[in-house]
């Protein structure tokens, strides 16, 4: 008979509740139990809030128990949980929880179902098909697959993805980069994170694939020191990648050549920007350069540089597999395809939730989302990360997609959600967002560098109610400075959560609102 | 039957090994080949020694054929890297969006309370070592904190007391 298989997630988030003790104490009992059975550290399925969720095995599927705590371990076995059986702690099969229910996986389609290291896993679940079509197209048809996909950089700015590879393919060269950008810094963001740890090879078939489009050899992946376990399944997945003949010489006897290492980064949040992270990968203090040259002719040491973010390119595999068509028919707008937002903060459900573009913030926050993980009301959502506006309940009907934010002064970013309920206070995260900026400021540029810290300073005064409309006045005028005077959106966008806490909180700041009519 | 495919996390009290010149050259020699190795070597030189002392910027400069003052230029920029010991403890508390919204905020002082240290610094009996980062990706279950490279996520004063007992018994969290 079979042996029966169980899932205990590995990633970060499910080894910061505890995982890997419950995955201890599984085994333990088992044994005492003489029971021989498959322990597999798959990834998360993202649903953070039932982490870590244990799966099982049977002939109806997978069923899930949790949030599993080491000491529910003897309970569960004695339940008989290897048959899947009822348990206060049971959430059924996992596959019919709405949460994933309602999702459009295409490029999260792996994650968690798989064992992350197991090249078999990842090539029975669709891996390494859209590589094989690559190669069967050849470089500029590949490239011409991802502009037809519409695909956009996922990394904020939103940037057609196959039209930055049409410029580093036609850059003369002796030698062209793919730099993966796995900086993530954004507070509320774990996409990157994530396909690291529960789905390397997805992200080692992207660059792969990259590099044949635009005739690159070298690939780096710049990570953040704050994600340890991702860079570790990383390092892993690139070895056994490259034993089995999937990174070096004649990858899959196409006679392309393609590898990748690596790198971490240093605590410094300004290193997502792609021009700091490529003087950080070069070996120097992450200050960003002016554009142009754009990476894209002059990158990685001068040389012709894809630089994406993580997402994108861990979705080119389902584009060359399925068809820039097929992508492309998801979304709305210019906002194609499906974005993986995460819902994060103060939220009963946080995880990741894959959808095409277009569904509505309010939908994310309550229907998904649940509301907040305190029970009081939602004051605000700040998106796309600490240069993300911050949007009150008012704004809740925007749809997600790139134009539709930016129309209401907002960012997408890198896709994250931060929820907070009636008791943050905004002046405050204002204010926050000033020190950050001052603490993460290059020093290149005056407007960012001394501007934030007169903002933090300014900021103080009005909440002291100093010489309150004077300052009031001087914060929106530093904001207009910044915006307009730096060199990058580290500077350039800080006044995005500034200007929105205070349009939509004025009270937090001690200003009697404004007339509902003037409020939009 | 052991649980297979995956690490299990490696975490524990950090032991560095004292400064050596001769030890901290070997380290230097067997990174310098890569490109851009100015980053790996200062990591793999704090792994190795907790810091990066002084006296290693002059090696890593001739090494690299750099000056001085780029090699303490890129030292100093980055928040990772520190040129002095830290603690036996470290201990990084998120202080991102994400775990404001959570009471990070006053889960921050109790921390500062409970471990007798101040934000960004170490303790006078160089116990432990306190300091804030901006987001571990743990947003979802925040608030959260790596304590002696262990993530922590969901934490609350219970945590935050466990982890002052372990400290005060010698122990790393998590060794339990
Ligand atoms: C301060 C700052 C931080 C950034 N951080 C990130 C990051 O963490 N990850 C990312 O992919 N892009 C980040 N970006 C955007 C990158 O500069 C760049 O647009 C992106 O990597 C391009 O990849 P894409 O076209 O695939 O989105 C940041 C930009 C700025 C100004
Ligand atoms: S805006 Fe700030 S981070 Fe960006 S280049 Fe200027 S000083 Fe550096
Ligand atoms: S904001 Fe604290 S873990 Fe992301």
């Amino acid at each position: 008979m079979k042996s029966p298989r169980i899932f205990v997630p590995n990633d970060a988030t499910a080894v910061a509740c505890g995982a890997d003790r419950v995955a201890r104490k599984l085994e333990a009992g088992l044994l005492a139990r003489g029971i021989t059975a498959d322990i597999t550290r798959n990834g998360s399925r993202g649903l953070f809030w039932l982490e870590p969720l244990i799966e099982v095995e049977t002939e109806r599927g997978r069923i899930g128990y949790g949030p599993v705590k080491p000491s529910d371990i003897e309970d569960l076995l004695h339940a008989g949980i290897l048959h899947g059986a009822d348990h206060p702690l049971c959430v059924g099969l996992v596959d019919e929880i709405p949460y994933l229910k309602k999702q459009t996986r295409l490029t999260f389609a792996r994650i968690g179902i798989i064992d992350p290291l197991s090249l078999t896993d990842y090539k029975a679940h669709g891996g390494y098909r859209g590589l094989e079509r690559a190669i069967t197209l050849g470089p500029s048809a590949t490239v011409e697959e991802v502009v037809e996909s519409g695909l956009r950089g996922r990394g904020g700015a939103g940037f057609p993805t196959g039209i930055k590879w049409r410029t580093v393919a036609a850059a003369p060269a002796d030698q062209r980069y793919i730099v993966c950008n796995a900086d993530e810094g954004d507070s509320g963001t774990f996409a990157d994170r994530l396909i690291m740890e529960a789905d390397p090879f997805c992200l080692i078939e992207g660059m792969t694939i990259a590099g044949l489009a635009v005739g690159a050899t070298k690939g780096y992946v710049y990570s953040r020191s704050e994600y340890p376990l991702a860079f570790v399944v990383m390092e892993k997945a690139i070895e056994k990648a490259r034993e089995a003949g999937l990174l070096g010489d004649n990858i899959l006897g196409s006679g392309l050549s393609f590898d990748m290492e690596m790198r971490m980064g240093a605590g410094a949040y300004v290193c997502g920007e792609e021009t700091a992270l490529l003087e950080s990968l070069e070996g120097k203090r992450g200050l960003v350069r002016a554009k142009p040259p754009l990476p894209a002719h002059k990158g990685l040491f001068q040389k012709p540089t894809v630089i994406n973010n993580l997402v994108s390119l861990a979705t080119v595999p389902v584009i060359l597999d399925k068809g820039g068509k097929y992508y492309r028919d998801f979304g709305m707008g210019r906002s194609r395809g499906t974005m993986p937002i995460q819902i994060a903060g103060n939220i009963k459900f946080g995880g990741l939730f894959e959808t095409a573009f277009g569904i509505p913030l309010g939908e994310l926050v309550y229907d998904i989302g649940g509301g907040t993980a305190s029970g009081r009301p939602v004051k605000a959502v700040q998106a796309g990360g600490p240069l993300g506006a911050y949007l009150p309940t008012h704004q809740f009907d925007t749809p997600f997609d790139y134009e539709a934010f930016a129309a209401k002064d907002a960012l997408i970013g890198h896709g994250g959600l931060v929820v907070f309920d009636d008791t943050a206070d905004l002046a405050d995260m204002a204010k926050f967002a000033m020190e950050f900026c001052a603490h993460e400021s290059c020093g290149k540029c005056t407007p960012c560098r001394i501007g934030s810290t007169r903002g933090v300073e300014t900021i103080d005064k009005v909440i002291a109610g100093e010489k309150r409309e004077q300052n009031l006045a001087l914060l929106t005028d530093l904001c207009h400075t910044m915006k307009l005077g730096s060199l990058c959106a580290l500077g350039g966008f800080t006044p995005y959560p500034v200007l929105s806490a205070l349009n939509h909180f004025p009270e937090d700041f001690g200003v009697a609102p404004k007339l509902p009519a003037a409020a939009e | 039957m052991r649980p297979h495919g995956f690490w299990e996390s490696e975490t524990s009290m950090a032991v560095y090994e004292d400064w050596s010149t001769e030890r901290a050259a070997q380290v230097i020699s067997e990174n310098r080949h890569l490109e851009g190795a100015t980053m790996p070597i200062l990591h793999a030189l704090q792994e190795t020694f907790g810091f990066v002392p002084d006296p290693a910027v002059p090696m890593i400069a001739e090494s690299l054929n750099l000056s001085r003052a780029e090699v303490y230029g890129v030292l100093t920029f980055y928040h990772d890297f520190r040129r002095e010991a830290p603690g036996r403890h470290v201990v990084k508390l998120c202080a991102a969006e994400a775990c404001q919204s959570v009471g990070g905020k006053a889960l921050a002082q109790y921390v500062e309370e409970k471990l007798g240290v101040d934000m960004g610094s170490t303790s006078p009996d160089g116990r432990v070592t306190l300091e804030p980062i901006y987001c571990l990706g743990l947003c979802a279950c925040a608030p959260s904190a790596l304590v002696d490279g262990q993530l922590v996520g969901r934490l609350d004063r219970d945590a935050i007391d466990e982890i002052a007992d372990c400290f005060a018994n010698g122990k790393s969290f998590g060794d339990a």
